[in-house]
């Protein structure tokens, strides 16, 4: 159940880019549980009872253009919505994101589904690898 | 079995067989020693008592080594001395120290592991699939390497800011988002990577230029640019089980 937790929000990160070039209308998004606040809760976050919706908020992360953060629904394991509920403000770095981003969602998109032993990254504070994919698998123990 | 450490202010993670735990812990002990001997933030450190003229212990003679080495290969852009700054290895320090971990971990026997310093990885003994983090997601890949017996090291701007300087112009690298480099050993994989990053968009082609060293690397216009040969590396899905 974690894995395929672990696994859905790989999916989610995949398709972040996605969202960034078609943002959903606020308010669009019936939810049966209230989001948890803190996104360390991630790699903890208990099991969804099967055919309950419930919604889990990602990671705030901060980019170059500025933090943005997805909040997403679950039926049981499944993904039904992913939303953009902060998103860089700038307009200028938001044009550039989005005219660049193909190129790394292309690649990012092709990784997502592979299995993973460990993730090689720039160096990891303790506090960002509570809130990482690494931090994430070590809890799992794989 | 999976240990996990903080060491060096670092999240220290190391993949072993279950009955390896005493080479596990040498392992780490030696990293607490690097910690005690190399940290900048130690008031006793030799690198903060750093004096040019020495006497250096055998460790930081070949700490300075590979300092030089790398200041020259990459035209000055790595620099372990920036004006105004003490003398600061750091760049190097790392990948140097968990390198020697694992060959601890060899000397004792331990054959098959995999050791994750800080996002710092030795893949040893078997294939391990090695995912590269995303520049602007800390919970995606955006690539995965199988690995086997080699190392992986990345620099980046994305944890820690603008830590990384171009020696040349001692303004913080801003070319590259995201530089990984795939060596044979991971003091190499590390420097090369923490160069190459320096250098900034040059870097791309200088790291895959240095012997054993391919390279990816992400720009800050999110561009991918890798070597031709890591694609044999490339995990496709569906191919690993």
């Amino acid at each position: 159940m974690r894995k395929a937790l672990v696994i859905a929000l790989l999916g989610i990160a995949a398709v972040l880019p996605l969202v960034r070039y078609r943002p959903a209308p606020a308010g669009a998004h019936p939810v049966a549980a209230p989001a948890p606040a803190a996104s360390s809760s991630i790699a903890s976050a208990p099991p969804n009872p099967p055919g309950n919706q419930s919604v889990v908020d990602g990671p705030e992360v901060d980019s170059d253009f500025g933090p943005y953060q997805v909040r997403v629904t679950f039926s049981g394991t499944r993904i039904t919505d992913i939303a953009l509920i902060t998103e860089p403000g700038d307009r200028h770095s938001q044009r550039i994101a989005n005219a660049a981003a193909p190129t790394l969602r292309q690649e990012a998109l092709q990784a997502q589904s592979a299995h993973i032993d460990t993730v090689s990254g720039a160096t990891a504070t303790s506090e960002a690898y509570a809130q990482s994919l690494q931090g994430a698998l070590d809890a799992k123990g794989h | 079995m999976r240990l996990v450490r903080q060491i060096m202010g670092l999240p220290i993670s190391l993949d072993l067989p279950d009955d390896e735990q005493d080479a596990a812990e040498r392992a780490f002990a030696w990293l607490r020693e690097v910690d005690r001997r190399f940290s900048p933030f130690r008031d006793d450190s030799e690198v903060t008592q750093f004096d040019p003229d020495g006497p250096h212990s055998a460790e930081m003679r070949e700490i300075v080594g590979l300092c030089e080495t790398y200041e020259g290969l990459s035209g000055g852009a790595f620099r372990a001395r920036l004006p105004g700054r003490g003398f600061d290895p750091s760049g190097i320090v790392k990948g140097w120290a968990a390198q020697r971990a694992g060959e601890l971990l060899r000397a004792a026997g331990v054959t098959r592991f995999c050791l994750n310093a800080g996002g710092d990885v030795i893949a040893a003994g078997r294939t391990w699939s090695v995912g590269i983090r995303h520049p602007d997601q800390p919970m995606a890949v955006c690539a995965v390497l199988a690995v086997r017996d080699r190392a992986v090291a990345t620099s980046g701007s994305y944890e820690r800011g603008e830590h990384i300087f171009d020696g040349r112009t001692g303004r913080p690298a801003r070319e590259l988002v995201s530089l990984t480099v795939v060596a044979a050993d991971l003091t190499t994989a590390d420097a090369v990577s923490t160069a190459a990053f320096a250098l900034g968009r040059d870097g791309i082609s200088w790291a895959a230029a240095q012997p054993g060293c391919l390279v990816h690397a992400v720009d800050a216009e999110r561009r991918v640019h890798r070597s031709a040969a890591l694609r044999d590396l490339l995990v496709s899905p569906g191919t690993m089980a």
